[in-house]
């Protein structure tokens, strides 16, 4: 497979009666890339995800896995596809074991392969010891497992993962971003969606933010912030008393407060601003003592651009 | 189905048997009703009157080939979607088809192995059969269009509540049990009672399997076979094209 982008998604749309679920989206996730789908809830990402994964039919647009169109050859793009959905679909009257052969026969792993792969996955999600009994006794986290070990067993191009690590202990959390980063070091395309900031911050490549049904904001999650306007902060002070009114009236300022010694400045962008400071001083015969850039987390920039949006 | 599934979505779809017996066919309750049902039936019907045995056999099988082929078979989707593991079978690279060959197979196992009992019990009372090959083929033809009924059943309403389901496909199976010449032989049923009866699948198998043992039946063999097969097809493509257009209001 030599396609460059995993998956392509053009004008995408979806209603739900009157609800414009999904709103004529399109992005690209490049072959590789962990990309990161994020929103608040009810903001179309699952849409998107059961839309791409062939689950539910757009009412409009079009998408692609490795080129295969999602309706068109939907057999061919979702024998590609690992998924990890939103709500537990395990088998819960099947045991561990019997789900993992019955999801590697639907993909057409062969015997041996499925054994072997079972066997690997199982182990390495500490679910080995308990392979033979039904699934309806698991924990959540147990079964959050497991559909990630149904995700892998066919040894998937892209995989789809649903908010994988919502509801988790922080152990389970941490097995399972570091399996989803062994997994797309070794190649594999993961398609996340999250509302967890710092989960999206620590994995993803590039992050697409969407609310109400469209795309707010597609880009590297530090990109993303330094992007937000308004949302960049300078710390600075200085040698003699100064005015805040001054600072102020500096270009891309557009707030300063008084914080002890310093003053806390919202910038539309830091090196202008930066800049402007240091005109300022000089011609002002001032000395900064101390200026520190403070980038917005991504959480400041998520909420800016829902709100936004 | 056949002409349009491939041999790897055939191979699939065995996977489908495989999990539909370990899930719904292989719990005690399933199989003892299963056999119970038709059993009351006929018993409730038998009782009481002076009947040879050969002439109620062909309707005893009737109904255990009707009743245990349709018994599970119309519930598995409602049950699925609810469950939301539908969800997982239909983002898995198998086809709708390939699903529902699944259902209609293990269906038809499923009332295959319910109805050697009645035929072992006929042999064990001394029952002679005529033409047994007929009525083996009898038997796996017919549950086979009962089989590919039962997804018929459970085609609409595209509900996720398996007791609607249940209840619906009741109102249809049980007065099919009573216009098919089980209880009341065709040939003496009034005009419209035969006009009736031969729009039920039920009344060509109780005819061959009549053939098979007494060794005469109301309509030839051949017509039997043929309405059968016929039915089955029909099923067969009604039922994937109702589903096609309601199986995603079930998502």
């Amino acid at each position: 497979m030599t396609n460059e982008n995993a998956v392509e998604v053009t004008n995408l749309t979806k209603h739900f009666n009157s609800l414009v679920a999904v709103d004529n989206i399109s992005f690209e996730v490049k072959n590789g890339e962990l990309f990161g789908f994020l929103g608040p809830n009810g903001a179309g990402k699952t849409t998107t995800i059961r839309m791409l994964t062939g689950v539910i039919k757009p009412d409009g647009g079009t998408a692609s896995i490795f080129g295969y169109d999602v309706v068109k050859e939907g057999l061919k793009s979702r024998q590609l596809m690992g998924i990890v959905p939103e709500m537990s679909n395990a088998y819960v009257d099947l045991s561990a074991w019997n789900n993992l052969m019955l999801v590697g026969g639907l993909y057409g792993v062969n015997k041996s392969q499925r054994t072997e792969r079972a066997t690997s996955l199982l182990k390495k999600f500490d679910l080995y010891e308990r392979r033979n009994q039904l699934v309806k006794g698991f924990s959540k986290g147990m079964k959050q497992k497991l559909l990630l070990c149904m995700a892998l067993i066919s040894e998937p191009q892209i995989l789809f993962l649903d908010e994988p690590t919502s509801g988790l202990d922080v152990e389970s959390q941490r097995l399972i971003k570091d399996i989803i980063r062994e997994f797309n070091a070794n190649g594999t395309t993961v398609f996340l969606t999250t509302h967890n900031m710092e989960e999206a911050n620590q994995l993803c490549d590039r992050i697409a933010i969407i609310n109400r049904g469209k795309i707010a904001e597609i880009d590297s999650p530090e990109k993303v912030r330094q992007q937000s306007c308004g949302l960049q902060t300078i710390e600075i002070s200085f040698d003699k008393p100064v005015a805040a009114e001054d600072l102020l009236s500096l270009p891309g300022v557009n707030g300063a407060n008084k914080m002890g010694d310093k003053f806390r400045l919202c910038v539309d962008e830091t090196n202008a601003a930066i800049d402007a400071l240091v005109d300022y001083t000089r011609s002002k015969k001032l000395n900064i003592i101390s200026l520190n850039t403070l980038a917005p987390s991504l959480e400041d920039v998520f909420l800016q651009l829902v709100k936004e949006s | 189905m056949g002409n349009s599934i491939s041999s790897d979505q055939l191979k699939r779809s065995f996977f489908i048997v495989e999990k539909n017996v370990r899930i719904y066919y292989s719990k005690g309750p399933v199989i003892i009703f299963g056999l119970l049902m038709p059993f009351f039936l006929f018993l409730s019907f038998y009782i009481g009157r002076d009947m040879p045995i050969e002439t109620l056999i062909p309707g005893l099988l009737g109904m255990t080939a009707f009743f245990t082929a349709t018994s599970t078979g119309p519930a598995i989707v409602p049950w699925e979607a609810r469950a939301k593991t539908l969800e997982r079978l239909i983002s898995s690279p198998i086809s709708l088809k390939t699903i529902f060959l699944g259902d209609v197979i293990s269906s038809f196992l499923f009332g295959i192995l319910i109805s050697v009992f009645p035929v072992i019990a006929s042999l064990l009372i001394g029952v002679e059969i005529a033409y047994p090959l007929i009525l083996v083929f009898g038997v796996v033809l017919s549950t086979y269009c009962f089989a590919s009924f039962s997804i018929l059943l459970s085609a609409y309403p595209p509900t996720d509540n398996p007791s609607t389901i249940m209840m619906l496909s009741s109102m249809i199976k049980f007065p099919l049990v009573f216009i098919s010449g089980i209880f009341i032989p065709i040939e003496e049923l009034p005009f419209w009672g035969k006009t009736i009866s031969s729009i039920s699948p039920l009344t060509y198998f109780t005819d061959m399997a009549k053939y098979s043992i007494q060794g005469s039946s109301y309509y030839p063999i051949e017509v039997n076979i043929m309405v059968l097969i016929a039915f089955t097809i029909t099923f067969l493509v009604v039922a994937i094209k109702i589903h096609e257009h309601t199986i995603q209001k079930r998502l």
